[in-house]
């Protein structure tokens, strides 16, 4: 598209809100609102999240021909507002969502269905100025429906047969082939949003890390990163490198344990067992390192709670070395095993086009020819020190998906062996200034893109809290990358995206 | 070309079992004879298997994280014939984590109703006692005792896998006593 406007050309003129660090904030009235609903369905312009308050919208926008981040606002005067998903087809549930929590209406949205509000709650459109009554009638829901001869529907969820998240998935298939699947979520919904607003900075520092225990790391460091934004905070820049160190210990950890549970979906459990070993030994010395085997509550607003133990760098560095032979070896095991190869080449494929429609990121978007990383674009400290090799495949199946993850665990490695080696001196934290003002923090967690805006007072307190998971954009994609696979490899499949129930659902 | 699979294998039988050794201290928390002791019980009480069927009733997946890492091989609960199941009907023990979300409350019911009496349930980590941090919003009716009777609560957030071994022998000592 040469020539095309760009978004900061077509937000050009309009006054930004103040207060909103480090990407502007602008506000459009309904016409312009409507122009960029028409601009979303012909641009390169990708939506990074959407998300409500009781009377105003918000979508934070990318341009991906430039890397300029914008969040574009519009006052919904009488609760409504054109909605972006007649367009991007990854606002839907977003849109859905927005309209169960704040009763924001999308206007010209096909799908009414509600999404996260299973007609349970105590209170209907909780987040909006005056939350309705619950509706007196129970509610079934209606799954987008097959129709054809043989055709068969398998109900499951959302208590699975392992030890995974709920969820229902609702299988449409013809004898052995699967010919739809709609995923049904929200089963995990904690009202943290909701939970957030009043809470001093710390408390929600605390449940920023419990949006989603695997990236744990992720979500503080987001939260972190937005609210130092908001308050204009100088974060010590030790912190920023040991941030770094405890953000690739837990992707590393993750994507090991992706990559067995992975191979034993495909029948493989003795590369189960291996990752799992490599996995309790990178949490043994987080545990003795930092005090928790995830390191939750680690990285707060203004730096960290602790600084590396003296003993840090040498326990870390005999973890690695270990480490990097084991993954390699692991890597040959699974590279020389033909059976496990044949489940895992050709199964699930999601197409390049598909996973950059939705802007899927991590190692679902890496996959299938999508290299975006934020810890690039928009980049934060220490990345831009340490030339980051970002792995890219274009198959975009399970085979693509595992052999993404190790590359990634092997760069992790070496970024974590670079950290070691220049980690500066001096504090890990420093005071939080108290200052009213809006931010918002894009952080690379092992799944995808986080994001995280929040809005804060002069007491120190949170006002408005989101946050948004990379799974939004990844499940509507498992559905399209299972269809005509067999419902045996379907597992396969989900553990090879692993999106995040409690992460999506909050 | 040997195949690797043949060098790993090869490997384990030379090298033994994986216990807790490497960089950290090896064993602080007596993990090993707590389960060592969690068998003898189990055995005694339930012959020598006891089925567990965890439900995640909302909680934020580092629970899960760990009930895995009980699992693998470092922790290995298996070997003392205590075992994950895919059905509630195969299920002696509930383990539910989570706050209760109202959304899940009526599976966890159900899931409960499905497990054969006897039966015991666990409430694992802080928020599976009462909500914990998510305690307070409307999408959340409490720990896991709103919906459920909780025999044991196994604190922690996440609690550690040594932890959860030592819950599960708390369990074991009162069904013992009856």
């Amino acid at each position: 598209m040469i020539g095309q406007e760009t978004l900061a050309e077509f937000l050009a003129g309009l006054e930004a809100v103040a207060d909103c660090a480090p990407y502007p904030r602008v506000r459009l009235d309904r016409g312009g609102w409507q122009s960029l609903v028409a601009r979303l369905a012909g641009s390169d312009w990708g939506l990074m999240a959407e998300w409500g308050e009781p009377d105003e919208i918000h979508v934070a926008l990318r341009d991906e021909s430039d890397g300029e981040i914008r969040i574009v606002s519009h006052r919904c005067v009488d609760r409504r507002f054109a909605a972006i998903g007649t367009v991007r087809p990854a606002a839907i549930r977003l849109e859905r969502a927005i309209r169960d929590l704040w009763g924001l209406e999308p206007e010209g949205l096909d799908d009414r269905r509600p999404w996260l509000d299973h007609g349970r709650w105590p209170v209907r459109q909780p987040l909006a100025l005056r939350p309705r009554d619950p509706s007196p009638s129970s509610f079934a829901y209606p799954f987008l429906t097959a129709e054809g001869e043989g055709l068969h529907q398998i109900p499951v969820g959302p208590v699975h047969a392992g030890v995974i998240e709920p969820g229902h998935f609702r299988f449409h298939a013809q004898g052995e082939t699967v010919v739809r699947l709609e995923a049904r979520l929200g089963y995990t919904h904690k009202g943290i949003a909701g939970l957030a607003t009043g809470r001093t900075i710390g408390e929600v520092a605390r449940l920023a890390g419990r949006i989603s225990g695997d990236s744990t790391v992720a979500y503080a460091l987001a939260f972190a990163r937005a609210v130092e934004a908001a308050t204009g905070a100088d974060v010590p820049r030790r912190a920023d490198w040991l941030r770094a160190l405890m953000a690739e210990l837990e992707r590393l950890a993750n994507h090991l344990a992706d990559i067995g549970g992975i191979c034993n979906d495909a029948a493989f459990a003795v590369m189960l067992a291996q990752m799992q070993v490599l996995r309790e030994r990178i949490l043994g010395v987080n545990r003795a390192l930092f005090g928790h085997r995830l390191l939750m509550d680690q990285v707060v607003p203004g730096g960290l709670v602790a600084d590396l133990p003296p003993e840090g760098p040498e326990t870390i560095k005999h973890l690695l070395y270990g480490l990097h032979k084991d993954v390699e070896r692991a890597r040959h095991l699974y590279e020389n095993t033909p059976s496990l190869s044949d489940r895992t080449q050709g199964t699930g494929i999601l197409p390049s086009a598909l996973a950059n429609r939705f802007g899927a990121g991590g190692y679902v978007g890496r996959a299938s020819g999508r290299g975006h990383d934020a810890r690039r674009v928009p980049g934060y400290p220490p990345y831009e020190m340490l030339d980051l090799t970002v792995p890219m495949l274009l198959e975009g199946d399970v085979n693509a998906r595992v052999m993404v993850r190790f590359a990634e665990a092997a760069e992790s490695l070496r970024l974590i062996n670079r950290i070691l080696l220049e980690l500066p001196d001096g504090p890990v934290r420093a005071d939080l200034p108290l200052r009213a003002g809006e931010g918002m923090a894009v952080i690379e967690s092992f799944r995808g893109e986080v994001l995280v805006w929040v809005r804060v007072d002069e007491a120190g307190r949170v006002v408005r809290f989101h946050a948004h998971d990379p799974s939004w954009f990844q499940w509507p994609l498992l559905e399209a990358a299972i269809k005509g696979n067999i419902v045996a490899d379907f597992p396969l499949c989900n553990k090879s995206f692993n999106c995040s129930y409690s992460g999506h659902d909050q | 070309m040997i195949p690797p699979i043949s060098k790993l294998l090869f490997r384990a039988l030379t090298r033994g079992p994986y216990t807790r050794r490497g960089p950290v201290a090896p064993d602080p928390d007596g993990a090993l004879e707590l389960a060592a002791a969690l068998g003898e019980r189990a055995r005694a009480k339930l012959g020598r298997s006891l089925a567990i069927r965890e439900v995640d009733a909302g909680s934020c997946n580092g629970c899960e994280l760990e009930i895995h890492a009980v699992n693998g091989p470092v922790y290995d609960l298996e070997r003392f014939g205590i075992r994950f199941v895919a059905s509630p009907r195969h299920a002696d023990l509930l383990l539910v984590t989570g706050p209760v979300t109202s959304n899940m409350a009526e599976a966890l019911r159900r899931t409960f109703e499905a497990v054969p009496s006897p039966k015991w349930v666990v409430a694992l980590g802080d928020c599976a006692r009462d909500g914990g941090c998510f305690a307070g919003s409307y999408a959340v009716l409490g720990g896991a005792d709103s919906v459920v009777p909780v025999d044991l609560h196994i604190p922690g957030c996440p609690p550690e896998p040594a932890r959860i071994l030592s819950g599960l022998l708390e369990v074991l000592e009162r069904a013992a006593k009856g």
